[in-house]
């Protein structure tokens, strides 16, 4: 495991690469859902009556 | 053919639809992830010069290839929101250049993590391949900072196709940087069909690394459409009756 998580000595730049990745994607994907749930639970029961 | 265009376009449909989809989707991306992380990481063997460096493959390659794709798409988008005034198309410009944008941030990002311990810097302006990567950025930063320029969001969107048609005399530049001007970025891996410059043990996981991301950025454009509709058309009877529904 520890030789795993030294990634031959490149260690930071192996991890900082795939946590660059990991940090852009998850946040990407995470935005879009919290506005949409957001949106759904504030529009319940208070949304203008046409 | 036509009906299916127009039953797509729909707001309505399109919010149904990508409602239905994403549950599945999403699940899918994670497997998949999860499938390609272990395959790259563990699986591949190290590279025989590069050492376990070479890993950064599995994700530079993917990001710069979506950065491509992306851009490809929006401006597909651009095109029909020019010639057929599509709504949907208009919204997908925007939802494109932002995920394009951090798709091209990434293939430069982790560029430079790859480029300081093999080439021993992180950038280097003369590199023609790194240049014209960086004015893909600033292209999507133009069609955003457009998108948004104007009190009509519908013209906005318009002016912004036409800057994400211009740009796409970028996309081959990009393309063949590393065969037209031999700088420091190295040459393709993978389209190189009649003999691939990698092994097959380290090229199957990066083409399905690329497909992962493909399919994450099908899921994620998908979901920013999605609740990009419900805030845009939040005052139309529909969106009412699904939020109390």
């Amino acid at each position: 495991m520890a030789e795993f998580l030294a990634m031959g000595g490149y260690a930071f730049f192996v991890w900082g690469a795939y946590g660059l990745v990991a940090i852009v994607l998850i946040g990407n994907a995470a935005v879009p859902w919290w506005r949409h749930r957001r949106l759904k639970g504030k529009g319940r029961g208070q949304g203008k009556t046409h | 053919m036509l009906q299916i265009f127009t039953t797509l376009s729909s707001l309505r449909n399109f919010y149904v639809m990508a409602n239905a989809w994403l549950p599945w989707l999403s699940v899918l991306t994670a497997l998949g992830f999860a499938a390609g992380l272990y395959w790259g990481l563990v699986v591949a063997p190290p590279d025989y010069q590069q050492g376990e460096a070479y890993r950064i493959i599995y994700v530079h390659v993917p990001s710069a290839w979506l950065s491509l794709m992306v851009y490809m798409v929006m401006a597909g988008a651009g095109l029909v929101a020019l010639v057929w005034h599509v709504k949907l198309a208009e919204i997908a410009i925007y939802e494109c250049a932002v995920l394009g944008a951090w798709f091209t941030a990434l293939a430069l990002g982790t560029g430079m993590l790859w480029g300081q311990p093999m080439w021993g810097t992180w950038w280097q302006w003369g590199d023609a391949r790194m240049l014209s990567e960086l004015i893909l950025l600033f292209l999507y930063i133009g069609v955003l900072g457009l998108h948004n320029a104007f009190a009509d969001s519908r013209k906005g969107a318009r002016v912004a196709a036409v800057l994400a048609l211009a740009g796409i005399v970028n996309i081959p530049i990009i393309h063949y940087s590393v065969e037209w001007w031999n700088t420091l970025h190295q040459g393709a891996t993978v389209t190189r069909f009649d003999k691939p410059a990698a092994h097959s043990s380290m090229l199957w996981p990066l083409l399905f690394m690329g497909m992962m991301f493909i399919l994450y950025f099908s899921t994620v454009l998908l979901a920013r459409i999605r609740v990009r509709i419900l805030e845009q058309e939040a005052d139309r009877k529909w969106v009412e009756e699904l939020r109390h529904g």
